[in-house]
Formats: C-alpha cells, structure tokens, sequence
C-alpha cells in the first residue's frame, strides 16, 4: 500500500508541474462550454428574407407584419418578379424568400385554402430546415387567430410542440456533448499519454524491473486522472446550471454515478491505446483519430444517429459514448431515473468491463 | 587576414542574459586543418560553434569563417561550409540516392552535377548494392560514412562535424577517420567538436573549453607533453580539475 | 555463479541481435560487455533484467532463471537503462525517494550504500532532475538503482555522453561497490573502459569475439604494433596500405597502429619504403597493444 501511495504522489507531482498540460486540462473544458453556449449554436436571429407578393391584401399584409414583428426574421426587401429570386440568392444576404400566390387573401375566404411557397437557401441545410419549421409555426399561429371567431368544428390542424427544451436553446443540446468529449479526451488521451511518456522516457523499464505489481503500477497511473476527470465533469455541469440555467431535471448523484462509469471505460481506452503505441505522438494520434472524431461525429453529439446511412448507425452503436450521450441527455434534460436507462448503462458496463478486460490482458509484464 | 586562416576569431562572446556562455575566445584555423574543439556537456562549445555555423549571432567580438563576416554575412557562410552531426544526418526513409538527391539540390548543385557525383561517391563508399536501399535499413557505420560524404558534396571550404564517431565500431571508426584524413589533404577544412577525448587525439590541433573559455590549444602531442600525461583523457582531467 | 548465460539467441525480424550468447559472471565481479551500438548489449541486458525472452538459451540471475522466476529476480537486481531514466520534473530527492518507495525500503534504510554517491549530489537535492548535469544525472541515476540494495547491478552503458571527469569518478564509484559485494555487470562502447572491468566480453554484431581478463586479452594479440607517423597522415596511411607486408593499418590518435605480415619485419625496410613515397619526419616505434587493437583483430 505504501509503494501505491508512493506512486500515486509521483503522479501528482507530474501533473501539477505540467503547468501547461494542466491549463488544458482545466481551461478547455470552460473553452468549449462557452464556445458552444455562446457562439456556435442552432437558433437563429434576424434572418434576413424577402417577400413576393402578388397579392397584396389584408391578409398577407398581415402575415408580412407577424413576420417581420418576430425576432427571428428580419425583411431585406420586397421583390416583384419569380426571376429576381435565384439573383437575390446568389447575393447570399437573404436566406429565403416567402412567395404569396395571386388572389391570396381570396382564395382564403373562398376555398379556405392558400398557397404560400416558402424558398429557402439549402447550402446550409439546418438553417433552412430551422427557417421553414418558424414560418410555419407563424403561419399556424395566424391561422389559428383566424378561426377563432369562425365556428367550424372538426378541423384538424397538426400541432407541434417542443419538450423538454422548449426553447430550443442549443446549449443544452451541446452540454451532454461536451461533457462527453471532455471526460473522454482526459481519460483516454491523458493517461495514455502518460504511461507512454514513461515507456519513451525509459522509465518504464526500471518500473517493470521492480517488485511493483503491473496492476499496481496501472492503477496508480489511472487513480489520478479519475480525480481530474470528476472535477472537470463537475464545473461542466455547474457552469451550465450557473451561467446558462441549465435546469438539471434528473438525480444529481445519479448523473455523478453514471459519469464515473463512462470515466472508467474511457481510461481503460485509454489504457489500451497505452499497450499498442510506443511514443506520445502515436497515443496522441490514436486518441484524437480512434476516439475524438467517432465521438465528435458519430456519437449523435452533433449529427442525429437517426438521420445517418444504416452502416454508421450500427456502427455508432460500438461507441461509448454514443450510449453515454443517451444517459446524461436523459437525466439532466428529461429528467428520467433509473428504470429509463437501465439499458444503456448496461450496454456501457458491458463495454467497460470488456475494455479493462481487454487492457488488462493486453498490459506486457515484459518489453514485446 | 592571412588567407590560409579559413576561420579567424577575436574575443568572440555570447551572452545569455547575466551568463555568460562564451568568453572571449579567440582562434584560429587553417586550411586543410584537422581541428578538434573539445569541452564538457555545458561548457560552451555548441554556442561557439553555432556562432560560427551562422545560426547565432554573436555579442560581441569578431569571426571571420570562410571568408565571411558571422554578423554580416552570415548566410554566405552557410554556402560555404558543410555540416554532420551524429544526431541527425540523414532521412532513413529516403533511399541512399534519394538522399544524395535531396542535400544536393539543397546546395543549389545542378542535377548533372548531382549525378555525376553520387556515382563517385556511391562507388567510393562501395555502395552500389545498397544505392536504391532506404537509409534506415543501412547499419550505423555506413550511415555515418555516407552522411560525412553528403556533407561535402558541394565541395565546401569547411566541414563541421558534431561528435561524428561516438558509439561506432573500431574499425569503422578507423575508415572514418581515413575519410576525414582524405578530405583535409584536399584542402578541406574540418572542425570537430566532441566530448569524447580519444576523438581528440586524432585532431591535428585541439582547443580545450571549460566554463565559455579557451584553457588550452595545441596539437594533441604537446598537449600531453605540457601536462606530462599519455592520453588527451587525461590532459583534459587535469585542466577540468584546475 | 551470479549470472549464467547459456546459448542465449534474439532475433528481431531480420536483425539478429544475438547469436549463442554464454558466459558467467561471478558472485562480486565487475564484468565489462565491450562493443560498439548496434552490438546486442541493450537486448542481452533486457534479456537478463526480465523485459524480453529470448528465443533461445537459457539465463539465471541470482540462481532465478529469467523466465519463470522473474518475479524474484525483479526483486533483487538494481537495473540503470542506457538513458538515465530518471523523471526530469521530479526533483533529485523526489526521485530517489520514489524508487526507494516503490522498492519496499526507505532512502534512511540504506542510506550507507550510497553515501558516497550521493553526498556529491545532496546540494542539488531539490532541483529538478531534468536541470542536472549529464554527470549529476548519471550519479542519481545510480543512487536510484541502488537504493534497495540489490545483489546484482546492471549498468547499460553508464557513461555514454557524460564527460570525462564524471566517467572516471563514476568508475572509481564502481569499483567501492564491488567491494561491498555486489555483483557488476556493466556495458560500454569505450574500449578504454574495458582495462578497469575484472573481466570483459568483447561483443560485435550479437556475437562475443573473446571473453577473458583485459590483460589475458593483450596477451593473445598475436603480432607486435608499430607507431607510425609522418608529415602527412593521409599520406601515411595510403603508402601503409599499399605497402605489400602490411598486415593492419589503422590509424590510432595521432599515430598508425601498423602490423606487418613478417615475422622478421624490420622497421628500417618500412623506412626505406615510406621515404620512396616522399614522406618525411618518419617516427616508427613498437608500442603497447591496446583492447581496441585486439577488438579489430577479432572483428576483421
């Protein structure tokens, strides 16, 4: 016990003079947070549209005015002709353009049914997409307002709510990712890096040459990462309850107990990126190759699993933090307990047990 | 300047802040001169010499090398010499030609000229078998025989050379050193520098640094006559040890 | 016996590293592998220090073979690989009190062993290890090795890029230790080095050339070296080499070790030959045949 104390307390050192590694450690997961919650996010603000109009009656004016009165929009100009659209686009100030067909307002009140064509600018498709679901939630809106005072029953009109981020506030979506990148990149890239710094230094030779035990000398590597990883899980989540009131639904001590289990199977990644590389640069490339980009790209932190070719939505199974994601987004944005994500926490328990296995197994007592 | 200096230095400094790497040294070197510049891991050896390579500007004093002014000329000094290091000579995962290739056209070294001589050198290092060979997969001697070669490719006035035998076997050590001969006796200057002291013995003059200045220089013989002792080894532990 | 080498062979891929390696190193011997890089010293010292297998042969360390009782020999050998392996951001008492920790024993428990050793480097306790000297570090090193008082010490290549001074104290350190019993086995590619080792395997291409006392060594060179010099070196060692009765020519220092194939060579008759090739200030005197020359002999 006393040679596992030692060896813990050399490992403390190591990182604590580190002071650069140790400003990373700490200063990236504030960064992402705030770059995130801040500056890259879904919602939109101000778009700029045009308008044809070839009606020009009441009721279009009046949506014209719901439109623009919204936050969301902002109208750049009105145009008179179908061929002016394309070169409005190809200036890329405006995103779309809403197009009134003729006798609007009449057909309306006639036939009870007008057109509207909205164009948008697809080059970026998620703004787009965002662009037109907000048009029609207007355009619904005002429809509403119109039947009020007309008593025709049995009409159905579909109607979409958002839950659980009724806002639609991006930050709550990146939360849970984040939080995901961070623990993986601390554990897994971190402590591989440090057993391979010993095994580049040399040092690693006269440790094996010693009467310390191989697990002994994994653990005692691994012990001081679980520390760095809970403190940096713990500002995530306070940063994002503080300065983004972020409302955490779900049992904190759940959230925690869940975020240690993830902390586990990353470093054991990281413990098996450790056995196949030899130097830093090679741990360093296979963590951000091997576990950053998956996790970046295919976890769903990012871009919906649902909406990928078959091939990467099995594939995404494999990954961690896929499963991880599901868990945290259920706790803290849904608020669920337990019997809603058991089966997840046993698919990343299966996973963990798997890689500690596998790393163990793995982990040389010799040099090849 | 005599022309048969081909490096001349006076009180030449470096300075580092408060401390003072390099002391006012002050040398010279002749042409086709095998010299050899000796000093402890810290005493200041590297500083001088990448003073005097052009990659370091010195404090002050005065150095003249191949002709050129180190504060004014510098890059013109860098045409004029060549450079081998033990640490880095060459790419092991360029071919023996590709190499030869590549440090010729660093040297602005025409390709016919580049051509006509890696003939001469593979075949003066009997490297024909080996020529389309990856450097890496060559043992360590040929490697560094063939990096000595490379450095002089572009026929420079001088070649420094960084502790250019440590760890090699014997008798490729010996090759070596007939190689260095050869060049000398062709007018090519050589500037070893090194820590290890039977290197030293080979030099035709050697200067002795301890803490940035110049203790001692002379040919190794008298050297060992002044401080009564039979090994350069020993010469440089009496003046390390005052 | 301390250490049995018997028939050891390493391949890696195409590399033979080692090739039928044997040899005994004595209980409280100073044992010298003598050769250049590349000789397969690094990879029989792993091999003896339990970090690799060999592909053949067998080894014992403190009677525990290497293989299966490595678990005891990790227990009592002291192991300094060929780059001081030390944590440069950890300072000089941190790390000694590491090694002690992870050894079972405290830096107090042996503090004698390595008195002498680390009285030199005790001003220094708390810079960082990465700041020391080459000499300093190969000093702390070697305190690290020996902090739990290991029955055998394997050194590889201790004094490869430390300066004179450091070398021969380091030496000097050696030899107290083996007073105090401990068993030696020490690497290098310093033929200079070899004069001060009990006894020494000179070691080429995984191969052992000669394993004996450095005298022994000497004394088995089988020809008389001669001192040449002369006005121009180059000169000098292209006459030799064209000179029909050369045996060797090597240049040595400021001298050509030269041997002739005669057995009643006569330095007048090379005399004569040197000055037909236009050489002046010729110096041709017998002189001592060194490890070096015996390595070459064997080597060619």
């Amino acid at each position: 016990m006393k040679r596992f104390i030692g060896f813990i307390k050399k490992e403390y050192y190591h990182i604590f003079r580190d002071k650069r590694s140790l400003f990373i450690l700490f200063g990236m997961p504030i960064a992402q947070i705030m770059l995130f919650g801040f500056a890259i996010t879904n919602e939109i603000n101000n778009v700029d549209i045009a308008i044809l109009d070839h009606s020009k009656d009441v009721d279009t004016k009046e949506i014209i005015h719901k439109i623009s009165a919204s936050k969301y929009f902002s109208i750049d100009q009105l145009i008179e002709k179908e061929s002016d659209i394309e070169t409005i686009f190809k200036k890329g100030k405006v995103k779309a353009v809403l197009n009134f067909e003729k006798d609007f307002g009449k057909n309306l009140i006639k036939d009870g049914e007008a057109t509207i064509q909205i164009i948008t600018d697809a080059t970026d498709p998620n703004t787009a997409n965002t662009i037109s679901n907000y048009v029609n939630a207007i355009l619904a809106q005002y429809q509403k307002e119109l039947n009020k005072d007309v008593t025709i029953a049995y009409q159905i009109t579909p109607r979409t709510r958002m839950v659980y981020n009724p806002e639609l506030k991006s930050v709550y979506m990146f939360v849970p990712g984040v939080m995901t990148i961070i623990l993986m990149l601390v554990s897994a890239m971190m402590t591989s890096i440090s057993i391979t710094r010993e095994k580049e230094l040399g040092t690693m030779e006269i440790l094996l040459v010693s009467p310390l035990k191989p697990f002994q000398v994994i653990v005692g590597k691994v012990f001081p990462y679980i520390f760095l990883s809970i403190i940096n899980a713990v500002v995530i989540v306070l940063l994002s309850i503080f300065i983004f009131k972020m409302p955490v639904q779900g049992s904190l001590f759940l959230l925690a107990l869940e975020s240690i289990l993830f902390i586990i199977s990353a470093l054991a990644l990281g413990i098996l990126i450790s056995t196949i590389s030899a130097t830093q640069q090679t741990a360093m490339m296979i963590s951000l190759m091997g576990l950053m980009l998956p996790v970046i790209l295919l976890s769903g932190f990012i871009f919906p699993i649902s909406s990928m070719p078959l091939p990467l939505q099995l594939i995404s199974n494999i990954i961690p933090a896929k499963w991880f994601i599901i868990i945290i987004k259920g706790i803290m944005l849904k608020g669920v307990g337990f019997q809603f994500i058991w089966k997840e926490t046993l698919i990343l328990v299966g996973m963990t047990v798997f890689f500690i296995g596998l790393s163990v197994k793995k982990y040389k007592i010799r040099l090849e | 300047m005599s022309n048969d200096h081909v490096i001349k230095v006076e009180g030449l400094t470096k300075m580092f802040g408060d401390f003072t790497a390099v002391n006012a040294i002050t040398f010279e070197v002749e042409k086709g001169e095998i010299f050899g510049f000796l000093g402890a891991n810290g005493a200041g050896k590297t500083t001088a010499m990448k003073m005097l390579i052009g990659i370091s500007t010195p404090t002050s004093g005065k150095a003249n090398v191949a002709g050129f002014d180190v504060f004014t000329n510098a890059e013109d000094i860098k045409k004029n010499i060549g450079y081998m290091s033990q640490k880095f000579a060459l790419y092991d995962d360029l071919t023996v030609k590709e190499n030869i290739t590549f440090f010729g056209g660093i040297y602005g070294l025409s390709r016919k000229e580049i051509k006509e001589k890696s003939a001469v050198l593979i075949e003066e290092l009997e490297l024909e078998k080996a020529a389309n060979k990856l450097v890496g997969s060559l043992p360590l001697g040929w490697k560094q025989k063939l990096s000595f070669s490379v450095s002089l490719l572009h026929d420079p006035k001088i070649v420094f050379l960084d502790e250019p035998t440590g760890g090699v076997d014997p008798i490729t050590r010996r090759q070596f050193w007939e190689m260095i001969y050869k060049a000398a006796n062709q007018g090519t200057t050589v500037f070893v520098t090194t820590h290890y002291m039977d290197e030293a013995e080979y030099c035709d003059r050697v200067s002795i640094m301890v803490n940035g200045t110049i203790e001692a220089l002379d040919t190794p013989k008298k050297l060992k006559e002044r401080f009564k002792t039979d090994t350069m080894n020993d010469v440089f532990l009496k003046l390390a040890r005052g | 016996m301390s250490i049995t080498v018997s028939n050891i062979s390493k391949s890696y891929k195409t590399v033979k590293a080692l090739q039928h390696i044997s040899f005994n190193v004595k209980e409280g011997e100073l044992f010298g592998l003598i050769g250049p890089d590349g000789a397969g010293k690094t990879t029989l010292f792993r091999i003896l220090t339990t970090l690799l297998i060999a592909d053949e042969g067998t080894a014992t360390v403190t009677g525990f073979e290497v293989v299966s009782e490595y678990k005891q020999i990790r227990n009592s050998v002291g192991y300094m690989p060929g780059k001081f392996s030390l944590y440069q951001d950890l300072t000089v008492e941190e790390n000694l009190e590491f090694f002690a920790t992870i050894f079972g024993t405290t830096i107090e428990e042996n503090y004698d062993l390595i008195k002498d050793i680390y009285v030199q480097i005790a001003p220094f306790k708390d810079r960082r290890a990465g700041k020391l000297s080459g000499g300093m570090k190969q000093k702390l090193a070697l305190c690290c090795a020996l902090i739990h008082k290991p029955k055998v010490l394997f050194l590889d290549e201790p004094t490869t890029g430390v300066d004179p001074v450091s070398r021969k104290e380091f030496w000097e350190m050696l030899k107290r230790l083996q007073q105090k019993g401990i068993t030696i086995l020490v690497s290098t590619p310093y033929m200079d080095e070899a004069a001060l080792c009990d006894r020494i395997a000179l070691i080429q291409d995984g191969k052992i050339l000669e394993i004996d006392t450095p005298n022994a060594i000497i004394k088995h060179y089988p020809k008389q070296i001669y001192n040449v010099r002369a006005n121009n070196m180059y000169q000098l060692i292209t006459s030799l080499n064209a000179y029909e009765h050369s045996h060797s020519v090597y240049p040595f220092g400021e001298y050509v070790h030269y041997t002739d194939k005669r057995t009643d060579f006569s330095p007048e008759d090379l005399l004569r030959y040197l000055e037909s090739r236009k050489l002046s200030e010729i110096e041709i005197e017998k002189t001592q045949t060194t490890i070096e020359d015996t390595f070459m002999e064997l080597a060619k």
